[in-house]
This record gives C-alpha cells, sequence and structure tokens, in this order.
C-alpha cells in the first residue's frame, strides 16, 4: 500500500511540477520566439538577484511575471456571479492536469515494476483524454458567463461554438489511430508505432494535421483564437480578471497545449520513441518533450504569422472542409488497413485525401483573389 | 380560483416559460478599446456577431484647436497643425502654410519647393506603412507586419529628426519656405532609405497581398461605392479605391507636383482590400516622386522674403494639400490683424469616418474593427 502510494506520487509530483516549470519555460519561449519573428529582442532584463547572472537571455522573466500576478489586487466585477467567477479559472486548470496524467511519459527513473510509467495506464485512455478536455468549455463559458461583461459573453459564446466544433475532427482523426491500435491504451498505441509512426502512413498524416488544425482551435490558438482577439473583444472570456485568477488561465490553457501536444505525439509520431531509447531508456522521456515542443514551436510560428480568422469563416472550415475531411480519411483508413498493402495505399491514399481536400477548399473557399489595379496619368 | 388572481399567476409562472427570446447586444466599444486607434467609441448593437447599427462617438480628444488658433498670431499656430494628424505633421505644416501663403503672397524658393515635395512623401510612406501595419494588426496578425512596419518608419522619422529636429512634431514649415535647410549628407541618407524602400514593399506585397486569411477577411467586406462616397466627402486612398480618381496632388498640382510623373491607383470594388492595396500602390508611386525629387533638387535658400510681421489684409482663403489620409483643408479669415478672424480645419480623418455605419451594417463585429482599421483615423485629427 505505502509503495503504491509511494509510486503514484513518484509520479504525480513530477508531473504538477514539471509541467508547472516547463509553463513558465514555455511562455518565455514563445515570447522570445515572437520576439524574433517580429524583429525584437523580447524580455532580457531580469536578473537572478545575489548572483552573477545578471541577464540570463531573461530566463528569469517567468518568475518575476509570476510574481507580479501575485501580488496584484483581484478585482471580481460588482455584479458578477462570484462563484462562478472563482470557480472558471480553478476548472479551466483541472481538466489539462488531469489529462497529463494519461500521457505515456515513460519518466527516467521508472523502475521495471514501474515500467511505462504513467499515473493512469487506463485502456480507455484516448476516451477518457476527450471526455476530461471537454470540459474546458464548461470553464471558458463559465468565465464568460459570470464576469457580466459584453466582451467576456461573446468570447464566451465564440469558445463554446469552436471548441465544440472543433471536437469532432479532432476525436475523428484520433478514431483513425484507434482503429490502427485496436486499442485506446496509450502504452498500446505507442507500442504499435514501434516499426512505422502512424504519421508515416497517407491517412496518418493526414489525421495528423486535421488534428494538429483541430488543437489550434481547441486551445484557441493563433489563427483561431477568436475567444480571445484582443483586436475585436478585447480578452474574450478572461477579460474581467487580474491577479492570479488570470494566471491560472494563462497556465491552464499552456496546460492544455501541452496535454493536446502530448496526445498527438502518442497518436502519430511514436510516443518517446527515438535514436539510442534502447540503450538508454531514460532518454524516452527527453524524446517525448522534445516532440511536444517541436510541435508547440510550430503553434508559435503560425501564432506570429497568420492573421485571424472571423467566426463564420472558422465554423465553416470545421464544418465544412475538416469534417467531411476527416470522415473520408477514416475510410480511407479502414481501407488501407484491411488491403495491408503500403505500395498500394501511399498512392492511391495520398491522391484521394489530396483530391478531396482540393475539391472541398474549391467548392467552399471564400471567392477571393489577389487583383489587378488600374491607373489614372 | 378568482380571475384576478388567474392572471396573476399566469403572469408569474415559472413553470410555463415563454418561448425563448433572443435580444440584441448593445456593445460600447472604447474609448479604452485595443483597437478603436485611440480615443474613439463605437457604440455598436450586435444581433449574435452581426452588427445592426453602429453610432461613431468622438470628442474624448477635443482640445479647441480652432479656437486656440484664432487666439494668436499666424505662424503661432503652425506647431498646433502638428498635433493634428500626429502622423503626418509635415503634410499637416504644408497645407496651413499654403493657405497663408495664399493671403499673403510669399514666393517660395526652389529649393523649398523640391524639399516639401520630399517630406510630403516621406510623410506619405510613414502614413501608409504604420496604417497597413495596424490594419493588418487588426486583422490578428499580432503585431508581426506592424513591427516591420515601424521598422521603416524609423528610419524615415530618423531622416525628419535630422531635418527638423523632431520626429514627429516637425514644426518645419513656414509661410514662404521651410524653417532651415536640411543638415549636409541629409539627401544622400534621404536617397538611401528611398532606395532601400522597395524592397521592403517587395517583401510586404509578397507576405501579405495573397495571403489567403487577408483575402478571404477583407475582400467584399465594408464595400463603398463611388457615388457614396462622392456624396459622403469622403476624399484621399479610401475614395480612389471606390474608382474615383481625385488626387489633389492632380487636380490643384500645387507647390511643384506638376514637375513629378506619378500614376493614380484607383481601385474598383471599395472595399477594404482595395483600400489596403491602393496605400500599397500608392507608396510605389510616392517613391517615384521622391526619386526624381532627390535627383533634381538645386541648391539656394529655402525661406522666401516673408514680412517680419504676418498681417494679411482682409481676406478669406483656402488652402488644402492631398494630406496622406485625404484632402486636408485650412480656411482662413483675415481682418488685417496679426490673427485670423476664423481658422478652420477641414479635416480628412473626420470626413471618411462619417460613412462607418454605412459600411458595418450587416456585417460582423470583427468585421467592424478592420474597416475601421481601413479608413484610417487617426483622433488627433477627427476631434481636434
Amino acid at each position: 500500500m505505502t509503495q503504491t502510494l509511494l509510486n503514484l506520487l513518484a509520479i504525480a509530483v513530477p508531473l504538477a511540477v514539471g509541467f508547472a516549470s516547463l509553463f513558465a519555460f514555455t511562455t518565455w519561449l514563445e515570447r522570445k520566439i515572437l520576439a524574433r519573428i517580429q524583429n525584437r529582442i523580447g524580455p532580457n532584463r531580469i536578473s537572478l538577484p545575489f548572483t552573477r547572472f545578471r541577464r540570463l537571455f531573461g530566463l528569469i522573466q517567468p518568475a518575476a511575471d509570476g510574481l507580479k500576478m501575485l501580488a496584484k489586487e483581484d478585482i471580481v466585477p460588482r455584479d458578477a456571479d462570484k462563484l462562478l467567477h472563482l470557480l472558471a479559472p480553478i476548472l479551466s486548470l483541472v481538466p489539462p492536469m488531469m489529462v497529463l496524467c494519461l500521457l505515456p511519459l515513460e519518466l527516467p527513473y521508472a523502475t521495471a515494476g514501474m515500467r511505462a510509467l504513467q499515473a493512469a495506464a487506463l485502456d480507455n485512455a484516448v476516451l477518457l483524454f476527450f471526455a476530461i478536455t471537454s470540459l474546458n468549455t464548461l470553464a471558458v463559458f463559465m468565465a464568460g458567463w459570470a464576469s457580466r461583461n459584453k466582451y467576456s459573453l461573446l468570447g464566451g459564446m465564440r469558445a463554446v461554438a469552436q471548441m465544440v466544433s472543433y471536437e469532432i475532427p479532432l476525436v475523428l482523426s484520433a478514431a483513425v489511430v484507434i482503429m490502427a491500435a485496436g486499442g485506446m491504451n496509450a502504452q498500446a498505441i505507442v507500442e504499435a508505432q514501434r516499426a512505422q509512426w502512424f504519421i508515416f502512413t497517407p491517412w496518418g498524416l493526414a489525421a495528423f494535421l486535421i488534428f494538429f488544425i483541430a488543437s489550434l482551435a481547441e486551445t484557441n490558438r493563433s489563427p483561431f483564437d477568436l475567444p480571445e482577439a484582443e483586436s475585436e473583444i478585447i480578452a474574450g472570456y478572461f477579460t474581467e480578471y487580474s491577479g492570479f485568477k488570470f494566471a491560472l488561465f494563462f497556465l491552464g490553457e499552456y496546460l492544455a497545449i501541452f496535454a493536446v501536444s502530448g496526445l498527438a505525439v502518442t497518436l502519430f509520431l511514436g510516443g518517446g520513441a527515438g535514436p539510442w531509447v534502447a540503450a538508454y531508456p531514460a532518454l524516452s522521456c527527453v524524446w517525448f518533450l522534445a516532440k511536444i515542443f517541436a510541435l508547440i514551436f510550430v503553434m508559435i510560428w503560425l501564432r506570429g504569422t497568420l492573421p485571424r480568422l472571423r467566426v463564420d469563416q472558422l465554423m465553416g472550415f470545421a464544418w465544412k472542409f475538416l469534417l467531411p475531411l476527416s470522415l473520408l480519411n477514416l475510410f480511407v483508413a479502414a481501407a488501407a488497413l484491411k488491403l495491408a498493402k503500403p505500395w498500394l495505399s501511399w498512392p492511391v491514399g495520398a491522391l484521394v485525401l489530396y483530391g478531396a481536400a482540393v475539391a472541398l477548399s474549391r467548392s467552399h473557399r471564400a471567392d477571393a483573389a489577389p487583383r489587378t489595379y488600374s491607373y489614372a496619368e | 380560483m378568482s380571475a384576478a388572481a388567474a392572471t396573476a399567476a399566469a403572469s408569474y409562472s415559472l413553470v410555463r416559460q415563454p418561448a425563448m427570446e433572443t435580444g440584441l447586444l448593445e456593445v460600447s466599444m472604447g474609448p479604452h478599446h485595443p483597437s478603436t486607434h485611440g480615443v474613439f467609441r463605437m457604440d455598436v448593437r450586435l444581433d449574435g456577431e452581426t452588427v445592426v447599427a453602429l453610432k461613431p462617438v468622438f470628442g474624448y480628444l477635443h482640445r479647441n484647436h480652432e479656437k486656440l488658433a484664432e487666439g494668436m498670431s499666424y505662424l503661432a499656430s503652425m506647431p498646433f497643425t502638428d498635433r493634428l494628424d500626429y502622423f503626418n505633421s509635415m503634410t499637416n505644416n504644408w497645407a496651413y502654410a499654403l493657405a497663408a501663403e495664399q493671403l499673403l503672397p510669399i514666393e517660395v524658393p526652389e529649393r523649398a519647393q523640391y524639399l516639401r515635395v520630399i517630406m510630403a512623401e516621406l510623410t506619405r510612406l510613414v502614413n501608409h506603412t504604420s496604417l497597413v501595419g495596424f490594419f493588418l494588426n487588426d486583422l490578428g496578425a499580432l503585431g508581426t507586419p506592424l513591427l516591420y512596419a515601424f521598422r521603416e518608419r524609423e528610419r524615415i522619422l530618423d531622416l525628419f529628426e535630422q531635418a527638423s529636429g523632431a520626429r514627429m512634431m516637425c514644426n518645419y514649415f513656414r509661410f514662404g519656405g521651410l524653417r532651415c535647410d536640411v543638415p549636409e549628407g541629409w539627401l544622400a541618407r534621404a536617397r538611401a532609405v528611398v532606395d532601400a524602400f522597395p524592397r521592403f514593399l517587395d517583401e510586404f506585397e509578397k507576405l501579405l497581398c495573397e495571403n489567403e486569411i487577408v483575402l478571404a477577411r477583407t475582400q467584399r467586406v465594408g464595400v463603398l461605392s463611388g457615388a457614396q462616397a462622392v456624396n459622403a466627402g469622403i476624399t484621399g486612398p479610401m475614395l480612389r479605391a471606390s474608382g474615383v480618381n481625385y488626387d489633389l496632388r492632380k487636380v490643384d498640382r500645387y507647390g511643384i507636383y506638376e514637375r513629378f510623373a506619378f500614376r493614380v491607383p484607383l481601385g474598383s470594388a471599395g472595399d477594404c482590400y482595395d483600400r489596403f492595396m491602393i496605400r500599397l500602390l500608392e507608396m510605389r508611386e510616392s517613391l517615384k516622386i521622391l526619386d526624381a525629387a532627390l535627383r533634381d533638387i538645386p541648391t539656394g535658400p529655402v525661406m522666401g522674403n516673408a514680412p517680419r510681421v504676418f498681417k494679411p489684409a482682409a481676406s478669406e482663403t483656402y488652402g488644402r494639400v492631398e494630406s496622406p489620409k485625404g484632402e486636408l483643408g485650412f480656411y482662413l479669415i483675415a481682418d488685417g490683424t496679426t490673427k485670423p478672424y476664423r481658422y478652420r480645419v477641414r479635416p480628412p480623418s473626420f470626413i471618411n469616418l462619417t460613412v462607418l455605419e454605412d459600411l458595418c451594417v450587416g456585417h460582423t463585429i470583427a468585421d467592424a474593427v478592420v474597416i475601421l482599421g481601413s479608413v484610417d483615423i487617426v483622433l488627433g485629427e477627427v476631434d481636434r
């Protein structure tokens, strides 16, 4: 019993502490990368007190930000629903924290008995993942509703519509992998990719792209950041949050990014697989995190590059493009798995999926094209 | 149960809810809002996300500009014109100087004429680069285009600083010329900036003008027909984006604009995309003017023999220039003293803003922000 508890702690503590520190690191990383994209330097001022480390590339900035958030006044609007206003940031934090336990992270100090270490190695981990993450929608809407602010309400409405819509392609593209792996156990899915990562199959690649796009929308990342669109509705659902509650939303958002990237890595990128893992099993965890950060880098890159979609375009993209494509992908994957002829499935599968994507975008894309202009002398 | 009790029960029924109804949401956007470009407020009425009605509210930055100018000598209000459209102090100066020079004719020396054109066209570059940057910011591009636009703007502001001592509030023009000549080597530095500019424009156009999201967000959004634009008195790039060929540099040929070969780009649809593109294309034409002006500029004095005390006879005049935002005019009535009897500014931002509701109704709130961005307002000029 004690041993089980200790084992659980050995997993839960690193997950809770590790990802929270990774969150701090990611905010720094995001600010630095965005700054480079935008021809700036980014945070570089905060020094480590009482040491020779004067600048340290601004790595101490997140700590300073955290202190600032803690010290700030907690403002609750007079007409707000105070209980919901308090609960919303907590609820936005808990689901991503819980699903982090489901990721097949093999922590370096795993003993033989704790092989394939994860906090909860469930047989239906993927299902539970989606069940828990959909709670996030509730948190966002609670925040939008409880704040008694029109911008918050608009943001909350947008978030609900968006997250519910994008959950469908997200789940459908994960279903492809479940079909291939024959189960929803995260560890089994990783095992099934021992020979070949699923991203290296036509249906797997398509599913990964759909999954990645949908996960951008699911985590409110640019170009789908409508629920918190700054230029339109200030900060969306967390307009009326300040101080540590705001920080909790921020933390929850980043943990959700970790969680959904971690799921993408599990489903499509072979989990902790990578060079030299066989020799040094401890590397598995490193590879897993490296893959997560590679995905996060792409997210940051997109954020620094793309303008934002409009609500109708966003919904149209989910329902008219991603959904039909992911449904088609289910059939392609089923056929490919049944035939089990890789030399045939690649050209045919790629052709069908690409053709469908082109046809769908042709028929639904806004009738917009670059123009030529006339001049008057 | 009595009849009265029954009615009361029916009206108080919690069980039998009436059919669900939706109402309009009134949102007061601004004056503190990230994308109202200053202290501007839009009272919008929304049906879901669609704008049903929109009322622009302004005046938060009113500072009595016109009345102040009527209480001081003519030249003393020159620095105040800087603060009208604080992005374009040079063209503001020029419009005021032009009006004053019509009251009391003073010969402007050749070199000053050239420098005026150079400053005005550099100002146009400053304004249009900033505008396209802010416009893309409103589209949600998170500052990236804006910061690159600002990098180019900085180079031109450096030139302004070297010439006039100030980056934005230049106060550089005088009645009859300029306050001082440009420092030594300035023309070569200006030449370097102008020569490097097309590379930035190429890059900008390549990255943004064919971006799928930009196209989808801006085309057929906020359409302003040519007739409507003329009726509302719209001027500047906004008017030309609607296909009306009206550029004061061509119509009035003030200064020495008749000496330069440049074209006026015209839009056809009059939507946000046209307004965005017209500004990019106008920058190319400005570069042509700058190129020729920097090549042909003569040496000589920069100040005509203006009288020590500017005291025009009783008369009235209207001087106007093509400011980057549109027709900027100064209407002056002189009463024979050293102060104007009446001083009136025709601000392009303010008048271009009048069609905002017509442009926005029927579009979503996200589009309203983009449309406002494409109108190109500066609150210093709207409120005065």
